[in-house]
């Protein structure tokens, strides 16, 4: 196991990358920590894929190094890194019976019979695959073989880090509630260092500690599960995280009060003047409808969502969602909206602004 | 909703069955009833019952026609699969010359057989062709006129020419539709060169290379044109493959009965054989589902 540190990395799938936009990935820093459940989010074609290869070694990067502990990896060859990878689809060897699978990677490092035998019957145990140790695997459903693909991964003791290719995308949905809490349990039981791509963020959510969000081949935010949703720092992870995303309304910035089109609300802090392209961003979950206080709205239409309902509304002519309670009346009279002012967040050219407290 | 009831569909059907009549069936019972039937000319016939088939069942020329296709069928398999499999595996995977040896490849797929037949016919002649001339030169004794053994690598060499871009190009198209994650998975697990075609590429490429198989065996087994225009048959009888002897039987020495007798027999072989590669190879496919 070993930390994780990226060094001035930066990939372009040009041979002379002359601007920024020919990088796939852009310049970035990072360590992650020995031992993290780390989730890579972001859209298709960000760059998160291109990440985990670099990683892996299935790619060089065009600059910059990679560390793993303290080791030099840039030039290693995937073999020599102990890394494991989980793909997208199921990768087994169908030929094979599902202990000669799970043993596959012992025999190719030579290990001693016994020692595999009895670490093929752990693995087993721990995926819960000691029944049919003995079926080929190509019979097994999508699920099972994702999982001989994880317990392969894990079978090496000195695995650095298990990685994962959106892992669930081909598993039954009910499936992939019980799959990710035994990633889950796993991780805890053999503090594996995880890192887990998915553009799904209920994913990301509930399986890291840590979540990093990438948009256009650059990392716009680590933090926690609760940062991405308290604090966004780029408005795309606003918008990226949460369901409806965060609203985001074109203001002027005063002070400590921001202007929408000549309606005025209060922020929770102070800011220092502000140049380019700013923008307030509020979570639906912290807009409140009430009869008199705060904006002007006009609701368009109320969506019912089970635990919540979702209203779609317009103030200071501009789109705005709010989550409203089960069991909340939504009447007539309720004419206008309010902000928790500390829950509001500043973007100015879509980076967020941090200001002192008021 | 009520069908229609309308008879006169069956009158779309006419055109297939009227071609297939006349391109299998008729032609298909003309041999059967010559296979059972003695005549002299003159359209007087016979009958004699399964006679020819007692003749041919016992004929030692038949028997030895019979091991000789076995064993040209065997040696071009056990040579045209495996190096198939070997220039599909070197050959690139994109970019120019990938498309450059697929052409290249299918270029003596598309070549007439007997125009395949001539080209080796007259490149491994002594006196003027290429291969005879430059072997001679060489002090090689090579000549597939006189000599069986050289006859029969000639034409084992002809086909292996002709038709082993057919196994390369089907295995080859097993080989692109191998997702890149198992080759990734494969480094990631330390696999050898070995181990990565023995459990990835050989059980992805099973079902062409079945058909790859099936298609050279009946292929082979009835193969006439080309070592016809070689080595028409010999020196002696050591290149007479089963469709040779079934055509000197019937066109040289017009007898129509035991000929006609032959070519059902020959014809039940080759449908048994193939009917059995079949079977066996979808049972155990299902057996390994299991």
């Amino acid at each position: 196991m070993a930390r994780i540190t990226l060094k001035n990395l930066a990939h372009s799938y040009y041979p002379n990358p002359t601007s920024e936009q020919d990088f796939a990935l852009k310049e970035m820093d990072h360590v992650w920590d020995d031992g993290g459940a780390y989730a890579l989010l972001g859209s298709s074609g960000c760059g998160k894929t291109t990440l985990l290869n670099i990683i892996s070694g299935l790619l060089r990067p065009s600059q910059g190094r990679v560390l793993f502990g303290d080791r030099d990896v840039t030039d290693a060859a995937t073999a020599e890194r102990n890394i494991a990878q989980v793909f997208q689809f199921p990768v087994v060897y169908d030929t094979m019976t599902v202990r000669d699978n799970l043993a596959f990677p012992l025999r190719n490092r030579g290990m001693d019979t016994a020692y595999i035998e009895e670490r093929v019957q752990q693995i087993a145990h721990m995926i819960g695959m000691e029944e049919v140790l003995n079926r080929k695997a190509r019979g097994l459903t999508a699920d099972a073989k994702q999982k001989i693909s994880l317990g392969r991964g894990m079978v090496r003791e000195d695995v650095n880090a298990i990685l994962f290719d959106e892992p669930l995308t081909v598993i039954d949905p009910h499936m992939k509630w019980e799959l990710r809490t035994q990633l889950k349990s796993l991780h805890r039981q053999f503090g594996h260092t995880m890192i887990y791509v998915t553009h799904d963020q209920t994913e990301a959510l509930t399986f890291a500690d840590k979540v990093v969000v990438m948009y256009d081949g650059r990392v716009v935010q680590l933090g926690t599960p609760e940062e991405l949703f308290e604090t966004p720092a780029h408005t795309f992870v606003g918008y990226f995280i949460g369901s409806p995303g965060m609203n985001l309304l074109e203001a002027r910035i005063e002070g400590n009060r921001a202007h929408l089109n000549g309606a005025t609300i209060e922020l929770g802090a102070t800011y220092a003047p502000l140049t380019g392209h700013t923008q307030i961003g509020i979570r639906p979950e912290y807009a409140v409808l009430t009869n008199g206080q705060g904006l002007p709205v006009k609701i368009h239409r109320v969506e019912d969502v089970g635990r919540h309902r979702l209203v779609r509304a317009e103030a200071a002519q501009q789109p705005l969602n709010i989550v409203v309670p089960e069991g909340m009346p939504v009447g007539a009279d309720m004419t206008h909206v309010s902000f928790a002012a500390d829950k509001i967040n500043v973007y100015a050219d879509d980076w967020r602004v941090q200001g002192e407290a008021a | 909703m009520e069908k229609t009831v309308n008879q006169k569909a069956w009158f779309l059907v006419l055109p297939v069955l009227v071609i297939v009549a006349f391109s299998a069936i008729i032609p298909l019972m003309t041999v059967v009833n010559y296979s059972v039937n003695d005549t002299f000319g003159n359209n007087e016939f016979f009958w004699a019952g399964l006679e020819w088939f007692e003749e041919m069942v016992t004929s030692s020329r038949l028997h030895d026609a019979l091991g000789r296709q076995i064993l040209f069928s065997g040696i071009i398999l056990a040579i045209e699969v495996p190096l198939g499999i070997f220039i599909a595996l070197n050959m690139p995977k994109s970019g120019f010359w990938a498309s450059a040896c697929l052409v290249a490849m299918a270029l003596p797929l598309l070549i007439p057989f007997n125009v395949v037949g001539t080209i080796w016919q007259i490149f491994g002649r002594v006196d003027i062709g290429l291969l005879g001339h430059a072997l001679a030169a060489l002090g090689i004794d090579y000549n597939y006129t006189n000599d069986s053994l050289d006859a029969w690598i000639t034409v084992v060499v002809m086909d292996v020419w002709h038709w082993t871009s057919l196994v390369a190009l089907l295995a080859y198209a097993g080989l692109q539709s191998i997702p890149q994650a198992y080759y990734q998975a494969a480094k990631i697990d330390q696999a050898s060169r070995w181990a990565v075609f023995r459990f990835i590429e050989l059980p992805k490429m099973k079902g062409v290379l079945l058909i790859a198989i099936l298609l050279r065996f009946m292929d082979s087994f009835m193969i006439y044109t080309e070592p016809f225009v070689v080595t028409g048959g010999g020196p002696g009888n050591s290149t007479t493959f089963l469709s040779i002897d079934l055509v000197k039987m019937a066109v040289g020495q017009f007898d129509l009965g035991p000929a006609a007798a032959f070519s059902i027999m020959y014809f039940l072989v080759i449908l048994l054989v193939s009917w059995v590669f079949y079977t066996v190879m979808t049972n155990l496919d299902r057996e390994e589902q299991k």
